[in-house]
């Protein structure tokens, strides 16, 4: 009983997933992802400030070989973007609930 | 079953009668019809601050606040803005390097016209301000553009609406589809929600006049360009109609649009229209 534990917590280690270092490839995807979110946003004039700021922190990170950071941060520009995509989609008959009539 | 036949026939009456008086609203609603959108504008303003007097809206902040407004008339007697008044004149003055001035490029020699700007240009099919009147003279007359966002820019401006103080905004919408085109594109800008902080023109300056954001007491819509450009102590300088909506696009965290962007042409023909009849107080100072 007593040797079984430490086998166990190993064996349990052993099969939980490891938290992986992200690499290039990892980064380049979501990057990608990003910037085509961006464009789209963009593209609508809809363009936020934070999401180009978050991108740039993506490139900068991702430039230095921080590629966790620079994952991190361009998963934060591709939300960032997709939501002002929806503000965009959604403004183009929304905004008449505000005017006065 | 006589009498449920009458209900039902009954029912069905109301509903289409309720539907012929219905329809007309919906299809004026959609309609552009922008005598009706100032008439509305201007109730809206006049019905929420009943003490305010109608030409001192012009004034922005300082009509919705007496210890402010008190601050301001005192600030009046040596305005922040004069030396960019100064500049402005003598820059109207001079001659470019052809011997033409500005004067050759405006009705009336420039003098007492800021309240027809913007104007919708026929031949071009698209609106235009004064600041792009005004550089388009620098260009027709072989001068670089100014920056439209910089001091020359406000300087100029601020003369011309310095001689045409007083005189109420008059834009003309001329009977094109073009212009009533943008005129709603500008209404439309005015009232989306844009930026991270999901804010439109109209959360500040229709929701809110009046209210503090921070330090600053929001002014309302309603003659918000008549009193262009303006010095602001937050910018330490002058800051011309575009500065304005370059700056306040960028508070909503949204990325301004390019100088004289159409929707910026728009937005500003959309709010001078509904100001009309409201007198030029240009140039303004605000904190």
């Amino acid at each position: 009983m007593k040797r079984s534990l430490p086998l166990a917590m190993l064996l349990a280690l052993g099969l939980a997933p490891a938290a992986r270092a992200a690499n290039e490839a990892d980064y380049k995807t979501a990057y990608f992802a990003a910037e085509a979110a961006s464009k789209e946003a963009a593209s609508l004039r809809h363009q936020w400030t934070v999401t180009v700021s978050a991108l740039a922190a993506a490139k900068k990170a991702g430039d230095g070989g921080d590629f966790d950071r620079a994952v991190a941060a361009a998963k934060q520009a591709e939300a960032l973007a997709k939501a002002s995509i929806f503000q965009a989609i959604s403004e183009k008959e929304a905004w008449k609930a505000m005017e006065i009539r | 079953m006589k009498a449920r036949i009458s209900l039902l026939l009954g029912s069905l009456s109301a509903a289409l009668v309720a539907f012929a008086l219905a329809s007309p609203r919906v299809v004026a609603a959609d309609k552009v019809d922008p005598i009706a959108d100032a008439k509305a504008f201007q109730n809206f303003f006049f019905q929420k601050f009943p003490t305010v007097k109608h030409e001192d809206f012009v004034n922005g902040p300082y009509s919705m606040n007496e210890d402010m407004k008190r601050q301001w008339q005192e600030k009046e007697e040596f305005p922040p803005y004069e030396f960019a008044l100064d500049a402005g004149k003598e820059m109207f003055a001079t001659p470019f390097k052809n011997g033409k001035t500005y004067a050759d490029c405006f009705p009336n020699g420039g003098i007492g016209v800021r309240q027809n700007y913007p104007y919708f240009d026929e031949k071009e099919g698209k609106v235009v301000t004064l600041e792009l009147a005004l550089n388009r003279c620098r260009e027709a007359n072989g001068e670089a553009p100014y920056s439209y966002v910089k001091d020359e820019m406000a300087s100029l401006t601020a003369y011309m609406a310095f001689t045409s103080r007083g005189k109420p905004m008059d834009i003309k919408i001329p009977d094109d589809p073009r212009a009533l085109a943008a005129f709603e594109n500008g209404k439309r800008y005015f009232y989306t929600r844009r930026g991270q902080m999901n804010f439109s023109c109209a959360s500040c300056h229709v929701q809110s006049p009046g209210e503090r954001i921070r330090a600053e007491i929001l002014a309302p819509a309603l003659g918000i360009l008549n009193a262009m450009p303006i010095y602001r102590s937050e910018w330490s300088g002058m800051g011309t109609t575009t500065r304005r909506f370059v700056t306040c696009n960028s508070q909503t965290r949204a990325v301004p649009l390019e100088p004289q962007a159409d929707e910026y042409r728009d937005v500003e023909y959309f709010l001078s229209y509904v100001a009309n009849g409201l007198p030029i107080s240009g140039p303004g100072a605000r904190p």
